[in-house]
């Protein structure tokens, strides 16, 4: 079953359009449907918006700014969990036995 | 995994090392405007020298350099940071996390966002940090009843 | 033939990568490989993304004097990079999270096979 899954992700994959090829409908300035293309706006447009260079970082801190708290408070809730999983052992062990 | 390791120069090294490795987290930090780095990437490089000094001489050692009980208070005051800013920019009448209406005189509004992605940086550099050292600390002190 | 091995070649490696993730996840019996097959089965999906972001000819997306931002192709896409710097973080704690449990399990059954784990559980 794995084998056959995996000739079905290799046949779809050479459907995909070459890498790297500027051209591609991803980095046109206009998609399919006529609206404006988000990665071609954040390059033109994060020097002017924020006077930094780095425009994975204006994305980042900028225009995604809530998807950045949503994945931190996704991060702060994970240490929550191993610290209220992994805390009284003792007790735990007293249970079981 | 208290028992620390046997050898002067593991010890050494990385007391040697920690420091340096802890700089480098900063500087990735404070220049990730100008080049790739970022809060994720330096709270992930602070975290390693934490845990280095931890893996190499033992989690009772180490509380001399960062205390156990302090990851969890400063894990949510990363949280705090961040939606600090967020919700500082919404009292003062923009929206949520719209960094041009943070109170900051003197500033035009590209360099209000500067500042303002800056900071939340910060926030989650912490966040990550201590996250990272509180998830070890945990699975050490697990394994230490089984 | 030539350009379209070239063009391709990176998505076929990282089908490759989904499916050793894929077969670690569903043979193996050890809930430590099983975690190891989903961290690899993760970063066959990161590589996708940040293959598909690349543009030939391209840089980094960081601003760099002389080259103007107008024009497009000078950098790559910036979105899909974004995307996966926040995925590899929460992938990170999300294995943190599963490394708890499987240490939980492993004090209160001994043991972490799976086929074991369920005759103890009956």
């Amino acid at each position: 079953m794995i084998i056959a899954f995996t000739l079905v992700l290799l046949f779809a994959a050479s459907d995909l359009p070459f890498r790297g090829d500027p051209d591609n409908q991803m980095n046109q300035e206009v998609s399919m449907t006529g609206t404006e293309v988000a990665g071609n706006y954040y390059i033109q447009e994060a020097y002017h918006d924020a006077h930094t260079p780095n425009i994975v970082t204006v994305i980042l801190g900028d225009y995604r700014s809530v998807d950045t708290l949503g994945e931190q408070i996704v991060i702060f809730t994970a240490g929550l969990i191993t610290f209220l999983l992994l805390r009284n052992r003792k007790e735990g062990e007293e249970d079981d036995e | 995994m208290t028992n620390k390791s046997s050898s002067p120069i593991v010890l050494y090294g990385t007391r040697f090392l920690s420091p340096y490795i802890m700089l480098f987290g900063f500087y990735v930090i404070f220049h990730g405007h100008y080049s790739p780095g970022g809060g994720f990437q330096g709270g992930t490089l602070l975290a390693v020298s934490l845990l280095l000094i931890r893996i190499a001489s033992g989690t009772d050692l180490a509380q001399l350099q960062f205390k156990e009980y302090l990851t969890t208070p400063l894990a949510a005051l990363g949280v705090v940071i961040y939606f600090g800013t967020g919700l500082t920019a919404l009292i003062m009448g923009g929206y949520f996390l719209d960094y041009e209406e943070l109170p900051i005189p003197g500033l035009e509004p590209a360099y209000l966002r500067y500042w303002g992605i800056l900071i939340i940086e910060l926030g989650i550099g912490l966040t990550v940090m201590t996250v990272l050292t509180l998830i070890y600390d945990n699975m050490v002190k697990g394994e230490d009843y089984a | 033939m030539l350009d379209f091995f070239m063009g391709h070649y990176a998505y076929w490696f990282t089908m490759i990568l989904l499916a050793i993730g894929l077969y670690g996840m569903l043979i193996k019996k050890n809930l430590v490989k099983k975690t190891i097959g989903l961290s690899i089965f993760q970063a066959g999906v990161i590589l996708f993304f940040v293959s598909v972001a690349m543009k030939w000819g391209a840089t980094v997306p960081v601003k760099a004097d002389g080259l103007p931002v107008s024009e497009v192709s000078n950098y790559m896409n910036a979105l899909p990079h974004t995307l996966m710097l926040t995925a590899i973080v929460v992938g990170v704690a999300t294995l943190g999270v599963a490394y708890a449990l499987i240490i939980k399990i492993y004090n209160r059954y001994g043991t972490l096979d799976e086929e074991e784990l369920l005759d103890k559980i009956q």
